[in-house]
């Protein structure tokens, strides 16, 4: 039986004042896949998903879920979809148990049910303990929890999770991702957004990646990583002065260009595999170059977008810049973190 | 950990019996559907029905019923009290205003306008019941405002639910409001010594018809909360109409003390007309065309602003 596709998207925009933030989008999500936008800041990600829900009015282009189109039917779209916005989208005043009350009443569930629902849900979550408290007293990853339980209470075959771990310490965030893992066992479909690649790659079968309103990339979480190759080599030279004998090493073992930082004596080079760093630091010494630093690093956001964009995620000042922080091990971990001190 | 994985475990028994009820109900209908083709399954999922059009419309409904919307506005109404009890503080300027300024107006104008504070009570009361239940109105739209600008209402936006029901539940749950308002302004002048010739059913009768019109004009003011940028210009925009209204009427003033001109505009003032309806019943006992005119205002407010602030919701945001 040919399924028809969860999100079917042609040429999505969406203008603020002059500016497009979605500039013509298409997008295709799978049922039963989790599907991932990925970009910076004011990618326009948001904005896509809002069209989407039915929450922002979509200016030219088509969108239909399950085959039901956004503009003609929203009203059914809304039955077929459970949202989870960026900021929590849950009532502070009222407790955990109120919260999924309300929203079970307004989605036509009977008072009795919607009390069942909610008991059964704040176990699921793990959230039994703070039934009862109202969620300003709630932390951060509680409240994502209890967001994601109240988008799931009439079980939409369609979530959307709008940057579902942004802010979020790592633990919580892994807790997070094995929920959503769960939902798509459940038979959801997932269609989320985020900034961080290793949230797509943990999490996503398939990839979109959008920039400035527009999507530059799509593919799975491995296809995006092949292009800037599955990891990269960073080398700090002893002197800037052997920075040709090295780059002309790195061309005989790996017939890859390095990018070279002058004034820092350092270079980098994309590997096809991480094992392939030795043949380098072997072809080194053999030249008589010393070294002062090494480090092999999964790519980063940073890189994928240069790669696939030409220039840099649009930083906001927020020091994201290639050269800055390349010493840390953790990369991916920390580009995210540093996006997310930018806003 | 553990609990997440048999509730996961529960609800994939549950989704796949919801599935198979699904392709039943279809399962007459085209199922054909030209797309994306079908994904591979994933590794380690379990296979889920898909989900066709026909499925997908035949598991929702186009629009939202009329007892649906009654069901969602005591929802929302429901949400609104359990929020004014739990911020009593919502309810310092519905609780002291009718005090201070009965009191004030009384001891302050009485003697000017009327000789005596008790001779002037029987003038001021109603008016100033009927400055309470405008400026409750007031509230009404700045803490729409204030709760639209809330994550909680990016939900109610995406549900499927009626768009009149989150305006109209917190104005049912605000009658407390303009009950506590209009009780309070007539105790406080029974305690300044206005003896009301209407006695009870003339004073009830005043009651409900100044609740009535304050919750018809708030609609105007929950309007005003869905097109202004922040609760802040609400209250600006509210204060500028509500003075006016308020103060070129007769309720602190008999009208026949005005100029000409302020007069001719006291008489076709809203706010006049629910004064001196409300003198009638409270002082008199007696029903006059005042209460008809007091009515008509204001379910021409209520014809006017309903459905001006539904569209202003639906637009904007």
């Amino acid at each position: 039986m040919g399924a028809v596709p969860a999100v079917q998207a042609r040429g999505l925009v969406k203008t603020f004042r002059e500016q497009r933030a979605v500039d013509g989008i298409d997008l295709d999500v799978r049922q039963g896949e989790i599907f991932g936008v990925l970009g910076p800041n004011g990618a326009g990600k948001t904005t896509t998903l809002k069209m989407l829900a039915t929450l922002l009015p979509i200016d030219s282009g088509q969108a239909e879920i399950f085959g039901v189109d956004v503009a003609a039917h929203p009203n059914r779209v809304r039955q077929l979809i459970g949202v989870t916005g960026q900021y929590a989208s849950v009532d502070e005043d009222l407790t955990a148990t109120e919260n999924l009350w309300l929203f079970g009443r307004l989605q036509g569930l009977r008072a009795a049910d919607a009390r069942s629902t909610a008991r059964r849900l704040l176990e699921q979550f793990g959230l039994q303990e703070a039934a009862d408290r109202r969620i300003a007293e709630f932390s951060g990853g509680m409240r994502r929890r209890l967001d994601l339980a109240a988008s799931l209470i009439t079980r939409p075959p369609l979530i959307f999770l709008d940057e579902p771990t942004t802010g979020l310490d790592p633990r919580t965030r892994g807790q997070m991702w094995d929920t959503i893992r769960g939902l798509v066992a459940d038979g959801c479909t997932v269609l989320l957004t985020t900034q961080y690649l290793d949230e797509a790659d943990q999490l996503a079968d398939r990839v979109c990646v959008i920039d400035h309103g527009r999507k530059v990339a799509e593919g799975t979480p491995d296809d995006l990583k092949s292009q800037v190759g599955e990891s990269t080599l960073q080398v700090q030279l002893e002197s800037g002065a052997d920075q040709a004998a090295a780059a002309e090493v790195v061309r005989r073992v790996l017939a890859e260009e390095p990018v070279l930082t002058p004034e820092a004596g350092r270079l980098n080079v994309a590997l096809p595999d991480a094992d392939r760093a030795a043949d380098v630091l072997l072809g080194l010494r053999a030249a008589g170059v010393s070294i002062r630093s090494v480090s092999v690093a999964r790519p980063t956001l940073d890189e994928v977008f240069l790669a696939l964009t030409g220039h840099d995620v649009p930083a906001d000042g927020s020091g994201t810049g290639r050269t800055d922080d390349i010493d840390d091990a953790d990369h991916a971990d920390h580009a995210g973190s540093a996006l997310e001190a930018a806003r | 950990m553990s609990t997440t994985t048999d509730a996961a475990t529960d609800a994939a028994t549950d989704a796949a019996t919801d599935a198979a009820t699904d392709a039943a109900t279809t399962a007459a209908g085209t199922s054909s559907v030209t797309g994306v083709p079908a994904a591979a399954p994933l590794a380690g999922r379990s296979p889920v029905r898909p989900l066709d059009t026909e499925a997908a419309f035949a598991r929702t409904k186009g629009r939202v019923g009329a007892g649906d919307t009654v069901v969602q506005t005591f929802a929302m109404a429901w949400r609104a009290l359990k929020k004014m009890r739990r911020n009593p503080e919502q309810f310092f300027d519905v609780a002291l205003q009718p005090l201070l300024f009965t009191a004030m107006f009384a001891y302050v104008f009485g003697g000017a306008i009327s000789g005596d504070v008790d001779s002037y009570l029987p003038l001021l009361i109603p008016g100033i019941v009927a400055q309470t239940v405008l400026t409750t109105c007031m509230a009404t739209g700045t803490q729409l405002r204030e709760d639209m600008d809330k994550g909680v209402f990016d939900r109610f936006r995406s549900l499927p639910m009626s768009r009149v029901a989150p305006l109209a539940g917190p104005m049912v749950a605000d009658l407390v409001r303009y009950v506590t308002a209009a009780v309070l302004t007539y105790l406080m002048g029974l305690l300044l010594g206005y003896r009301p010739g209407g006695g009870v059913p003339g004073v009830a009768g005043a009651v409900v018809l100044a609740v009535f019109t304050g919750w018809a004009i708030a609609w105007a003011f929950t309007w005003i909360g869905t097109i202004a940028r922040s609760a802040r210009s609400v209250q600006g925009i509210s204060m500028m109409i509500l003075f006016p209204l308020t103060f070129l009427s007769n309720a602190f003033v008999p009208a026949d003390t005005l100029p000409g001109w302020l007069e001719t505009f006291t008489k076709v003032n809203p706010v006049s007309h629910l004064v001196s309806a409300t003198r009638d019943l409270a002082n008199n006992g007696t029903v006059t065309a005042q209460v008809a005119w007091t009515l008509l205002t204001g379910l021409a407010v209520i014809a006017i602003f309903l459905p001006l602030s539904v569209a202003s919701y639906r637009r904007n945001l």
